[in-house]
C-alpha cells in the first residue's frame, strides 16, 4: 500500500491514520484526474481534450462510482462523500449525456427523425385537417349567409381594399401586379416572426388538454374561408387561392403540424392510457417538440417562398406549379420517404 | 448546514440509480433559485437585445447619412440596405426570445448562465438522458408562460381592465404552477419530463487524519496524550462526528473551544485551555475509526441517542 507519487503536499507522503482515510489517498489521483476531464467538458472545450482523456472518462467515472459506494460503506468523512456524489453526478450527465453536437442532431433530425415523429402523430393531424377545413366551410357559410360576418372574421390590420362589395378590379389588383411592391422582404419576415409565435402558441396551448388549439385552428381557417367567399363572390376563386397556395400549402401544412401536435400533448394528458398523466405528458411533449422544431424550418421556408415567390411569380398557373409541388415535397416527405431509424431509440 | 436547512434539503432530495446501480440523491432546486436564475437570464437577455438594437440603429442611421440622408425619399439601393437592417433586426429578436435557453440548455452543462450562476441545472426526470427534445420541449412552453402573458400584460395596459386582468390571471397561473406539484415543476418541465436540480462543484477537502496529533494521538505542541477509552468514544454517533468534522474544516477559534468543552463535560475530562485543535483532532479521529470499525462489521451509530 504505497502512496499513489501523482498526488502532491503533505497528505500524500503522510499516511493517513484512519483506514478509509488512506482508502481515499490511494484513489484521490483519480477523483482529481476525473474532475479536470468534467470540468473542461463542461466548459465546453471538447477539442482541446486529447484521446487520451475521452478514453478516459467512461474508466475513470466507474473508477471513481465503485470509490463512492464503497466509501458510502466504510467512511464517515462528509465531506468526501459530498465531493464523490457530487463529482460522479457530473460525470454522469456527461458520460450518459446526449454527446450529439447541434449539427449532428440536425442530421439525425431532417435525416428521420422528424418525418418519424409527424407520422407518429397522424391520428391527430387527421383531426387536425378536418377541424380546418370544417373552420374553413364555416368561415364561408357564415358570410354566405350574413356578408357582416365578414368583418368580424377577418381582422381589419392588413385588410383594406379587400372587403365585401369591393370590384373585381379591386379584388384582382391585390393578386396581380404586386411586383415591384416595397417592403415586402420585411414584410415576410415579420410575418414569419408572427406565425411562427401563432404556431408555438398553438403546440404550447395543447397543455390545457388540446382545447385551445382546436378553437385556434377553427378560428385561423375561419378567416380563410370568408376571404374564399370574398374572392368567389367576383370569380377569382381559382386565382386566389393561386395567390395562397404558393406559401400557403406550406404555411397551412405547418400550423396543421402545430395543431396536430398541441392536439397530442392534450390527447396523452386526458387519456394517458396505462402511463400516469405526468409520464404520458413527458412523453408526448418530447414528440410533439420534434414536431415543433420542424414547424418552424417550415415556416421560414414559408416566409421566403411568400416574400420572393409571390413577387417573381405573377400568374396563376406558376403560382399553382410552385405551391403543388411544395405539398407534393412535403407529402412524400414525411409520409413516403421512411428511413429505417439509426441506433437506438433518442 | 442547520438542522432546519438539512430538513429543508431532505424534503427536496430525489433519489435516482445510475446503470451502476449506485443511488445518487439530486437535489431540486428551490424555487426562490430559479426564480433568482430566470431574472439573471431576462436581464442577459434584455441588455443582449438592447445592445443589438442599439448597434443595428447606429448601423441604419449611419447608412442613411452616407448616402445623403434622404430617409423620406431614398434611392434603391439604400431602401434594400435599410430592408436588410429591419430583416436581421426581427431574425435577431426572433433568436434571442426562443433561441437563447435552447443554446445554452443544449450545452455539457445544461444550464443557462443563470442556471450556472446560481448552481442549478436541468435533468431528466427518469433519470434518463437529457435529450434535445426535452429542451426543446421546455423551451417552447416557456413562451406561453411567460413572454406571451407578460408582452400581453403591457400592451394591455391598466386602462383596460379585463383583458389585462385576463393576462394577469394566465400568468399566475403558470407562475404557480410550481407551488402545485411536489416536484416544482412548471409547465415546460411537466410536457418535457424534465425537472430542474442542483448541480453543486464541491472541492476536495484535505484529509482530516493525516496530521501528526490524528495520527499519534499526541499533541505535536504540548506533547500532551490524548487517548479516549471506549466508555469514552461510545457516547457519540455519526452525527456528532459530521458535527465535528464541519467544526474542524471551519477552524473557527469560538466554536472549536466551546465544542472542546462539550466534550470535556460529557466525557468527564477536565477541560484545558490552549490545546484544543489538537484535542478535537485525536477525538474525531479515535471516535471516527471506531465508528467505521463498526460499521465494517454492519453496526452503525446514528447519533448520541441510538
Amino acid at each position: 500500500m504505497t502512496p499513489n507519487p501523482a498526488v502532491s503536499g503533505q497528505a500524500a507522503i503522510e499516511a493517513a491514520a484512519l483506514r478509509s482515510d488512506r482508502f481515499r489517498q490511494e484513489r484521490e489521483a483519480d477523483w482529481q484526474r476525473l474532475e479536470e476531464i468534467v470540468a473542461r467538458m463542461e466548459r465546453g472545450r471538447l477539442r482541446k481534450l486529447s484521446d487520451e482523456d475521452l478514453v478516459a472518462l467512461p474508466v475513470l467515472y466507474r473508477t471513481v462510482a465503485s470509490s463512492l459506494s464503497v466509501a458510502r460503506e466504510t467512511s464517515l468523512d462528509a465531506a468526501t462523500l459530498a465531493y464523490l456524489e457530487g463529482l460522479v453526478q457530473r460525470a454522469w450527465y456527461l458520460v450518459y449525456g446526449p454527446r450529439v453536437t447541434l449539427w449532428g442532431w440536425l442530421a439525425r433530425f431532417f435525416g428521420g427523425e422528424w418525418s418519424r415523429a409527424v407520422r407518429a402523430i397522424w391520428p391527430e393531424l387527421l383531426v387536425a385537417f378536418a377541424l380546418m377545413a370544417a373552420g374553413t366551410v364555416v368561415g364561408w357559410q357564415l358570410c354566405a349567409a350574413d356578408p357582416d360576418w365578414y368583418y368580424s372574421l377577418v381582422p381589419g390590420g392588413f385588410q383594406d381594399e379587400r372587403v365585401p362589395g369591393a370590384s373585381r378590379e379591386v379584388l384582382s389588383s391585390t393578386l396581380f401586379g404586386n411586383a415591384g411592391q416595397d417592403g415586402l422582404s420585411v414584410f415576410a419576415a415579420s410575418l414569419f416572426s408572427h406565425n411562427a409565435g401563432v404556431a408555438i402558441m398553438c403546440f404550447a396551448l395543447g397543455f390545457a388538454f388540446g382545447v385551445p388549439p382546436l378553437l385556434l385552428l377553427i378560428q385561423n381557417t375561419a378567416t380563410l374561408g370568408a376571404m374564399l367567399w370574398l374572392f368567389n363572390g367576383q370569380g377569382l376563386l381559382i386565382d386566389f387561392i393561386a395567390w395562397l397556395s404558393i406559401h400557403g400549402t406550406t404555411e397551412l401544412f405547418a400550423i396543421l403540424l402545430a395543431g396536430g401536435a398541441g392536439l397530442h400533448v392534450g390527447r396523452s394528458m386526458a387519456f394517458p392510457g396505462d402511463r400516469t398523466v405526468v409520464e404520458a405528458a413527458a412523453r408526448a411533449g418530447q414528440r410533439a417538440a420534434v414536431v415543433m422544431a420542424g414547424v418552424v424550418v417550415m415556416l421560414v421556408i414559408a416566409g421566403m417562398l411568400e416574400g420572393l415567390g409571390r413577387q417573381l411569380i405573377d400568374h396563376t398557373q406558376g403560382r399553382f406549379v410552385v405551391g403543388g409541388s411544395m405539398l407534393a415535397i412535403w407529402l412524400s416527405y414525411f409520409f413516403a420517404f421512411r428511413r429505417a431509424p439509426q441506433g437506438g431509440e433518442a | 448546514m442547520t438542522a432546519r436547512a438539512i430538513q429543508a434539503r431532505a424534503g427536496r432530495e430525489r433519489m435516482q440509480v445510475t446503470p451502476e446501480g449506485i443511488a445518487l440523491p439530486a437535489v431540486l432546486a428551490s424555487r426562490g433559485t430559479r426564480f433568482g436564475a430566470l431574472l439573471i437570464d431576462l436581464v442577459i437577455m434584455g441588455v443582449a437585445m438592447g445592445v443589438t438594437s442599439v448597434v443595428l440603429l447606429i448601423a441604419a442611421a449611419g447608412l442613411n447619412t452616407a448616402t445623403g440622408g434622404k430617409i423620406d425619399n431614398p434611392d434603391p439601393q439604400l431602401k434594400i440596405a435599410l430592408e436588410f437592417v429591419i430583416i436581421l433586426w426581427i431574425a435577431a429578436m426572433f433568436l434571442f426570445r426562443y433561441g437563447y435557453f435552447l443554446f445554452f440548455e443544449l450545452g455539457p452543462r445544461g444550464a443557462t448562465p443563470g442556471k450556472r450562476m446560481t448552481g442549478i441545472r436541468i435533468a431528466a426526470r427518469d433519470g434518463g438522458r437529457l435529450s434535445a427534445e426535452m429542451v426543446l420541449a421546455r423551451n417552447l412552453l416557456r413562451d406561453i408562460e411567460l413572454f406571451m402573458p407578460i408582452g400581453l400584460v403591457f400592451s394591455a395596459g391598466e386602462t383596460s381592465g379585463v383583458t389585462w386582468l385576463a393576462a394577469m390571471g394566465w400568468f399566475m397561473v403558470f407562475a404557480l404552477f410550481p407551488f402545485f406539484n411536489k416536484d416544482r415543476l412548471r409547465a415546460g418541465d411537466l410536457i418535457a419530463g424534465t425537472w430542474v436540480v442542483e448541480a453543486p462543484r464541491r472541492r476536495l477537502e484535505a484529509a482530516l487524519s493525516t496530521t501528526p496529533t490524528a495520527r499519534a494521538g499526541t499533541s505535536s505542541a504540548t506533547g500532551a496524550a490524548y487517548r479516549f477509552g471506549d466508555a469514552e468514544l461510545s457516547v457519540y454517533g455519526e452525527y456528532e462526528l459530521q458535527t465535528l468534522e464541519r467544526v474542524l474544516r471551519e477552524n473557527r477559534r469560538e466554536a472549536l473551544v466551546s465544542v472542546h468543552e462539550a466534550i470535556c463535560r460529557k466525557i468527564g475530562w477536565n477541560p484545558g485551555a490552549g490545546d484544543e485543535r489538537a484535542f478535537l483532532e485525536a477525538y474525531y479521529t479515535q471516535l471516527r475509526a471506531r465508528l467505521e470499525a463498526g460499521m465494517r462489521m454492519g453496526k452503525r451509530k446514528a447519533d448520541k441517542f441510538t
